[in-house]
């Protein structure tokens, strides 16, 4: 289970102190797919650097099992947005997904099932040999969700994964990655821009506020557990739950939180 | 370029303080360790005495003169190498044949070394001035010569071939279309030819004995002066020094007009 | 296979014109300074094919790849330690770019001091100013690895000598290995310098010998084993290079064609 209580995050950056996150409190349940949504800037990747242990928070705490997190903490994956930079350009994509396990210290044979099933899992068992670079983008991120996979962790977040890649792929992305989060039982807390995205992926949709961040509202998805493109996507419950999310991440995206510090001025917004 | 992520530590020491800190301890642990024995005396003497004996130099001309025999080579060199890489890079790149025998040609006459000519230089020069200018020029010239064919290289086709449908002569298509594309390249190219210039500089003057810093030092380890020797170095080090901040300092005055910034490629 | 024997042949090519053009060219020449080549290729063979080799040769060369093998490995070593601490970057940049914008051969004089005209002082020389091309880039290469990759390395706990190995060492490859070339032209230079000034045995030496004693074809011979130890070096360089980065040009190719 993952908490996140009272989160504060404040930036030292070149004189100026920028409050990213303002104050942010959700849980997500044991093998919970949730998803987080809100106006860009709102500080959505600092949340989940934070969660990850890569950032260390001003204020407040994270949470995985009871367990402070003060570090990258172990049974805890991360699938960022960047796949082309996170993939390591100069090993094969076995290699790629084996090093985590390398770094656990476990038996070439068990890392051998791994590696496997996890790209089978993908559908890339034929890319073992192949070099990240050499494959196109969505291949690469599904490297990267394999990489995740064979990590066997507890918690899985991910960071606008498919925000980089096109609509059709996106769509089989999302696909993938429900089909892995049923097979796994992990939790998932997966970070999206795409409003359709976190709807149709989520059990449940966090909405996040204009920065300093706090949560502007929780909303359960009671869609049905199989979900697929054409049929959920005109669920009349698909649109009146996407309805709500998209009315939330309008108002925050207007209306400028006055609590704390200072924040940065944002650009200003096309409409 | 810097990055602009936000510190994660409190306050940093800024890095100028810390490298001034760094410059003083140097100069400290030069000035203790031969006087508590850590390293041979005779051979490395204090900070304090190379101080007094680069003053002592700067009160001498003959430090002057060979200061300015020792720039004077150098920047007639540089000067000659510039010109000469400019016009083959510009020449080559313009030739469509030659441009694509230009990089193996380069690759393979590149890396001849510059010292392995001196013998011949000195047979054929002299142990004067000129032969020293050929050594410095010889090496500067494919510093130069790379970066003009990398920028002559770079021009777009779309804008050349806008330039051919206007018929703009060779010589107007140079002037608006290929230097100002290569400009660029041509500072970067100066840059690293100007470092490799002194070195050669100072290699001539130490190697064949054309009057200069190089000679002084040679002259000053031969009679056994060796505090004026490395005060000597230690000029050799600022006037670097000083080459390198200049020149990276025009690149970006020059540079920062230009849309692209380019970097020395890796590899 | 067509590909790599035209590059071949381009490769090979070039040298035998411009080798044609040098042998037409001095053909008939009189001037003592500036024998025919044919003349020089015979010193060549006479000069070089003899007990030459090992007394003089491969002595040079053996300085050479031991100067140079310290040189990397230290520069490696020290520029990773540098480059990931950014307090100790911080602290010794100035040190290090005044010390490396001393002119490498000036050194000679220096360890003449110490070291006498030996063996030691020879590799020493090599090693002093072969050293900061490849510590420099080093420090360059391993401050500039992409903070993603960091990250992923971070989180899924690669640390230490792991990351060293498996992230921080070849991100920073590409960075080294421009830094590695250089450092292996500046060897050889001083290679040739340091005998050249003070020695006793050793190529440059011999060479300066000739010209010290007029045998002006024996010393062109000389010159010309000395280019052409410099092309050989660097062409094996670039092989050894183009085998351990070829993830590197792989990618660079990938991301032209996007």
């Amino acid at each position: 289970m993952l908490e996140v209580n009272r989160l504060h995050k404040v930036y030292d950056g070149h004189g100026r102190r920028v409050a990213a996150i303002g104050d942010l409190t959700f849980r997500v349940g044991d093998g919970e797919l949730a998803c987080v949504v809100g106006p860009s800037g709102c500080g959505k990747t600092t949340l989940l650097r934070t969660i990850a242990g890569l950032l260390r928070p001003t204020a407040g705490e994270v949470r995985i099992d009871g367990t402070l997190v003060t570090g990258p903490p172990p049974g805890l994956a991360v699938v960022f947005q960047e796949y082309g930079r996170s993939l390591f350009p100069w090993m094969r994509v076995a290699d790629n997904v084996d090093l985590p396990l390398r770094a656990k210290h476990l038996g070439s044979d068990q890392r051998r099932h791994l590696v496997r099933d996890a790209l089978a899992a993908v559908g890339l068992s034929d890319a073992h040999h192949a070099y990240p670079w050499q494959l196109s983008g969505g291949m690469q991120q599904r490297v990267a969700i394999a990489r995740a996979i064979a990590y066997q962790p507890r918690v899985l977040l991910m960071d606008e994964p498919f925000a980089a890649v096109d609509a059709q792929t996106r769509a089989d992305l999302e696909d993938l990655i429900r089909s892995v989060w049923r097979r796994l039982g992990v939790t998932l807390l997966f970070v999206t821009h795409d409003i359709d995205e976190s709807v149709y992926l989520g059990q449940h949709v966090i909405m996040l506020s204009h920065a300093p961040t706090f949560v502007a509202d929780e909303l359960a998805i009671d869609l049905p557990d199989t979900r697929d493109q054409l049929t959920t996507r005109a669920d009349p419950r698909f649109t009146t739950l996407r309805a709500h999310v998209y009315a939330q991440v309008q108002r925050a995206k207007r209306d400028v939180a006055g609590t704390g510090i200072a924040s940065e001025p944002q650009h200003p917004d096309s409409r | 370029m810097s990055r602009a992520t936000p510190t994660e530590q409190g306050r940093p020491v800024p890095p100028a303080l810390l490298g001034l800190i760094g410059l003083v301890s140097f100069a400290a642990l030069l000035e203790i360790a031969p006087r508590i024995g850590l390293v041979p005396g005779r051979y490395v003497p204090p900070t304090s005495r190379i101080a007094v004996a680069l003053a002592d130099q700067a009160s001498r001309s003959g430090f002057w003169r060979a200061l300015v025999d020792t720039l004077r080579t150098w920047a007639l060199g540089l000067l000659i190498a510039v010109v000469a890489g400019v016009a083959a890079g510009v020449a080559i790149g313009s030739v469509p044949a030659l441009r694509a025998i230009a990089s193996s040609t380069v690759e393979f006459l590149r890396p001849i070394p510059s010292v392995a000519l001196i013998p011949l230089v000195v047979v054929l020069y002299g142990i004067g001035i000129t032969s020293t200018v050929v050594l410095v020029v010889y090496a500067s010239f494919w510093q130069v010569l790379v970066q003009v064919l990398h920028g002559v290289a770079d021009v777009d086709p779309v804008a050349r071939d806008t330039a051919r449908s206007y018929r703009l002569g060779r010589r107007r298509q140079i002037v608006h279309l290929v230097w100002p594309t290569a400009l660029p390249y041509v500072v970067t190219g100066v840059r690293l030819a100007a470092s490799v210039a002194l070195v050669l500089a100072i290699t001539g003057e130490l190697v064949i004995g054309s009057p200069g810093l190089g000679s002084a030092i040679a002259v000053a380890q031969a009679s056994d002066a060796v505090p004026a020797m490395y005060a000597l170095i230690v000029v050799t080090g600022l006037i670097g020094l000083l080459a390198n901040l200049l020149t990276r300092a025009v690149e970006r005055r020059v540079l920062a007009w230009h849309p692209a910034i380019r970097r020395e490629e890796p590899a | 296979m067509t590909a790599l024997a035209k590059r071949i042949g381009l490769m090979l090519g070039l040298p035998a014109v411009l080798f044609a053009l040098w042998w037409f060219g001095s053909a008939g020449s009189t001037d003592f300074y500036r024998p025919p080549l044919q003349r020089i290729l015979v010193a060549f063979k006479e000069t070089w094919f003899g007990s030459r080799i090992v007394d003089d040769v491969l002595p040079s060369l053996a300085r050479l790849a031991v100067g140079y093998a310290v040189a990397v490995a230290f520069g490696v070593a020290l520029g990773t330690a540098i480059g990931l601490s950014p307090r100790l970057r911080a602290l010794v940049e100035p040190v290090l770019e005044f010390l490396r914008a001393i002119p490498p051969p000036v050194v000679v004089p220096v360890l003449m001091l110490f070291a006498g005209i030996g063996d030691l002082m020879k590799v020493l020389v090599i090693v002093s100013g072969a050293l900061w091309p490849v510590l420099l880039n080093t420090v360059e290469g391993v401050r500039a690895v992409d903070e993603i990759l960091l990250d992923t390395s971070r989180s899924y706990g690669v640390r230490g000598l792991n990351r060293l190995r498996y992230t921080i060492l070849p991100a920073a490859s590409p960075q080294i290995f421009t830094g590695a070339r250089q450092s292996l032209s500046i060897a050889i230079i001083l290679m040739v310098i340091s005998e050249m000034f003070a020695a006793s045995s050793g190529l440059g030496f011999t060479v300066v010998q000739f010209q010290r004693g007029f045998q002006i074809p024996e010393m062109w011979s000389g010159v010309l084993l000395l280019g052409l130890l410099g092309v050989a070096l660097a062409a094996l360089f670039r092989l050894v290079e183009h085998r351990v980065l070829a993830w590197y040009h792989g990618q660079r190719q990938a991301h032209r064609s996007w």
